[in-house]
């Protein structure tokens, strides 16, 4: 190891602990609404504060049922071959996300409701 | 000269091979972020050695080579396109830092072990359409130092041994 092989590695571990505090005791806090995706164009919003299970239809088919449950989002049941979204568990927490990959289908906690005006932004970014 | 090249081409072979074992392996090895697809990047030894051992236009080919073939092989599209954008960041960033003077191997692997993350969930951001995926990121940059520190020792040895059968 070299010097610069040092301040590289420290450099990166910095950076990563900044991240990582910004999104903890900055962007961290118990949201108020899911935004449920499939193919990064969004189906659903729901409030945190409403009990309430939905189906969602995957990218290229399949299914799967988003539940709502005192504040928190969990995927309870996905017919996606590798079950990975439903073993993530509850999330509650802004930023936080439920990935199910082969359906394209992405759960994501926000602090409010963004509808339209957050779609724009998204299309001009792409 | 022509058993130079010769050794090489053959090198060369033996090492994608073991890239793709070492991809194998790491696409049964879950890791504990909720991106499937997303891999640790522990074929990058095989590709760090390509680099040092012979240059870096063959570890380019030896890696486009691997993402192809384990792609076809234990992958699908989400893997391939993870595999793809991690991989060729990671490759060419590796490139610019040798050439850089300055930074041994380990340095070389960290930077090609993050990268190789960075990749990924830039991928992942662009196909699931979610910028939220870059929440994981602190995670995989801190999992991108470690492999890359492993890697870098480990392919030191790999190198070790390469250059021992070539004398
Ligand atoms: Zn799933």
């Amino acid at each position: 190891m070299k010097k610069k092989d040092i301040y590289l590695i420290g450099g990166i571990v910095i950076a990563a602990v900044i991240f990582f505090m910004i999104v903890h005791f900055v962007i961290q806090k118990d949201g108020a609404v899911a935004v449920i995706r499939v193919d990064g164009k969004i189906m659903k919003e729901l409030s945190l504060s409403k009990n309430t299970t939905v189906t969602v239809a995957g990218y290229e088919g399949g299914e799967n049922i988003v539940v709502v449950e005192q504040g928190a989002v969990y995927m309870q049941e996905a017919d996606c071959p590798d079950k990975i979204c439903v073993h993530t568990g509850k999330i509650s927490k802004v930023g936080e996300t439920i990935v199910c990959l082969p359906h394209r289908v992405v759960v994501e906690i926000r602090k409010g409701m963004c509808g339209a005006v957050e779609n724009q932004v998204d299309s001009v970014v792409r | 000269m022509y058993t130079q090249r010769t050794n090489n081409m053959v090198m060369c072979g033996i090492l994608t091979a073991l890239a793709m074992i070492f991809s194998y392996v790491e696409s049964i090895i879950p890791i504990p972020i909720p991106i499937p697809g997303v891999k640790l990047g522990v074929a990058n030894i095989a590709i760090v050695a390509v680099l040092y051992a012979i240059g870096s236009a063959q570890a380019v080919v030896v890696n486009v080579l691997r993402i192809f073939l384990t792609a076809m092989l234990f992958g699908n599209l989400n893997s391939f396109l993870f595999s793809m954008a991690g991989g060729m960041l990671s490759i060419f960033g590796m490139i610019l830092l040798k050439k850089m003077k300055g930074f041994s191997m380990i340095g070389v692997s960290v930077a090609g072990g993050v990268l190789h993350n960075i990749g990924q969930i830039l991928a992942a951001v662009w196909i699931m359409g979610s910028s939220a995926i870059a929440y994981y990121l602190p995670v995989l940059l801190i999992a991108g130092v470690l492999t890359g520190i492993v890697i870098g020792i480990v392919a030191g040895l790999v190198l070790q041994r390469i250059r021992g059968r070539q004398r």
